[in-house]
């Protein structure tokens, strides 16, 4: 956990806010850093990652948290792919806890917590899930159920007692937090800004993020994430190797 | 929850020894009673399952931990599918916790986790894609690979979020058996991992077993 520098206007080169409820995905080529921000508190971001070129290749949960002996996720750590790489260092962060564990609502279960609303009732405040945001936007992509696997809660923090009893720490997402995602091989980002499966709020109240894309600087020797942990310094030389290959 | 099986095994209907580091692949019935038994323990078995019908809908970790607001499995858990189908219910155990947390080995997490000249080392990933292309009517690929159980692994979470490899708890004779809730195709890899102290260094064999529900 750490406070994130400012991002100045030559770097910047997006800036948008993403509703409650709302889903985004685009590709952020390696070198460029995303930064999502939860603007009011109590936000929740469903994130999935692949390689941009080789779809099949993606987020793995097991490896991030074996290879860094960690169940949740902050800097200087490092999201780990399938295939021994880093897809994205986790370079600046000021909420000290992302969920890696718990997955996303789907239908039925926002239909159990919250009751229906259908866009006929509420247009465009319909309900919406996790489970279904992540489908349509991989589906732009040629991506589908199989492709769906464990996703990231950022912002969410999930604790577990020693029987492995899991409780939602309603007090933990804070306005302002925001978390600073380096891509280090070119990405393809899909994410959601449904509520954590956990969220124990009985309203239906997902919670807008602001996303940011700038230019970072390149990934020097000594760089804090590279040097987190040895498992690390390996998959950067692995996604080096990649990368170097590749372009 | 350590709980022991009624079961009787010269009464199973389907017996077979995984020797360490080979795949095995078979299609469990709706109410049949599946045990895995650590012949001489805390070796891992690599498991994944597939509703045999349609095998897009597969084990998932994120929903059997989010819909049992729990991280281990034992006596009592049900094994979710993606799609939030109960796959499995796990009836008896003589271990006492199973992980679902620690993923597959492969040769590429090995190269990341040990050391770069690790590359060569057979790995579970390997099996699971021989398994998964050996299942010919369903036309499955890497990408039907998801995140699996380790069945006799112990991988504690600390409340302060760490992710610690205890030696495990299992031991030679122990065994975990569970009901198919629909009819299930099951993938194991019987890890081959060299690397790793929780097998001791030394990876080997596991005996699957079936029963029919009117035993």
């Amino acid at each position: 956990m750490n406070q994130l520098s400012p991002i100045s206007e030559t770097d910047l080169l997006h800036r948008e806010t993403i509703r409650g409820g709302g889903m985004w995905s685009k590709v952020i080529g390696r070198g460029k850093t995303m930064r999502l921000t939860d603007l009011e508190g109590g936000a929740n971001v469903g994130l999935l990652l692949y390689n941009a070129f080789e779809r099949q290749e993606r987020y793995n949960m097991p490896d991030t948290l074996k290879g860094q002996h960690i169940f949740f996720l902050t800097a200087p750590y490092c999201l780990h792919s399938d295939m021994g790489r880093i897809l994205c260092s986790v370079t600046g962060d000021s909420s000290g806890w992302h969920d890696t564990v718990c997955g996303c609502s789907d239908a039925k279960l926002v239909r159990q917590k919250y009751g229906e609303k259908s866009y006929q009732q509420a247009h465009n405040d319909f309900h919406r899930n996790g489970r279904e945001c992540f489908l349509i936007e991989l589906a732009k992509w040629g991506l589908g159920e199989k492709d769906l696997v464990p996703n990231l809660n950022l912002f969410s923090k999930v604790v577990s007692d020693e029987e492995g009893v899991l409780s939602f720490d309603a007090s933990h997402a804070k306005a302002g937090a925001a978390i600073d995602l380096r891509c280090e091989l070119d990405t393809l980002v899909v994410f959601n800004t449904c509520q954590h499966p956990l969220d124990p709020n009985p309203e239906y109240a997902p919670k807008p993020v602001q996303l940011e894309v700038y230019r970072s600087a390149p990934v020097a020797e000594d760089d804090p994430c590279r040097l987190s942990r040895p498992e690390n310094g390996r998959a950067f030389q692995n996604t080096e190797v990649y990368n170097r290959l590749r372009f | 929850m350590l709980t022991e099986s009624p079961y009787q095994p010269d009464q199973a209907v389907y017996r077979h020894v995984i020797p360490a580091g080979d795949r095995w692949m078979h299609t469990i019935r709706q109410g049949q009673i599946f045990r895995i038994h650590d012949l001489e323990g805390n070796q891992a078995a690599d498991t994944l399952f597939y509703d045999a019908h349609h095998p897009d809908d597969r084990y998932s970790a994120s929903d059997t931990i989010q819909r049992q607001g729990k991280l281990y499995l034992t006596t009592g858990s049900v094994l979710y599918s993606s799609l939030g189908h109960p796959l499995l219910t796990i009836t008896a155990d003589t271990c006492g916790r199973h992980d679902t947390l620690g993923g597959a080995c492969s040769r590429e997490s090995n190269t990341m986790r040990y050391a770069l000249d690790k590359e060569h080392m057979h790995a579970c990933r390997d099996s699971f894609i021989r398994g998964v292309q050996e299942c010919c009517e369903h036309h499955l690929d890497k990408r039907d690979i998801t995140c699996n159980i380790n069945f006799f692994m112990n991988v504690p979470v600390t409340p302060d979020g760490r992710l610690t490899f205890e030696d495990g708890i299992s031991a030679p004779g122990r065994y975990v058996e569970m009901r198919a809730e629909r009819d299930v195709y099951v993938l194991i890899s019987n890890c081959p991992q060299l690397n790793n102290p929780c097998n001791a260094y030394h990876p080997t064999p596991v005996e699957v077993l079936i029963w029919d529900e009117d035993r």
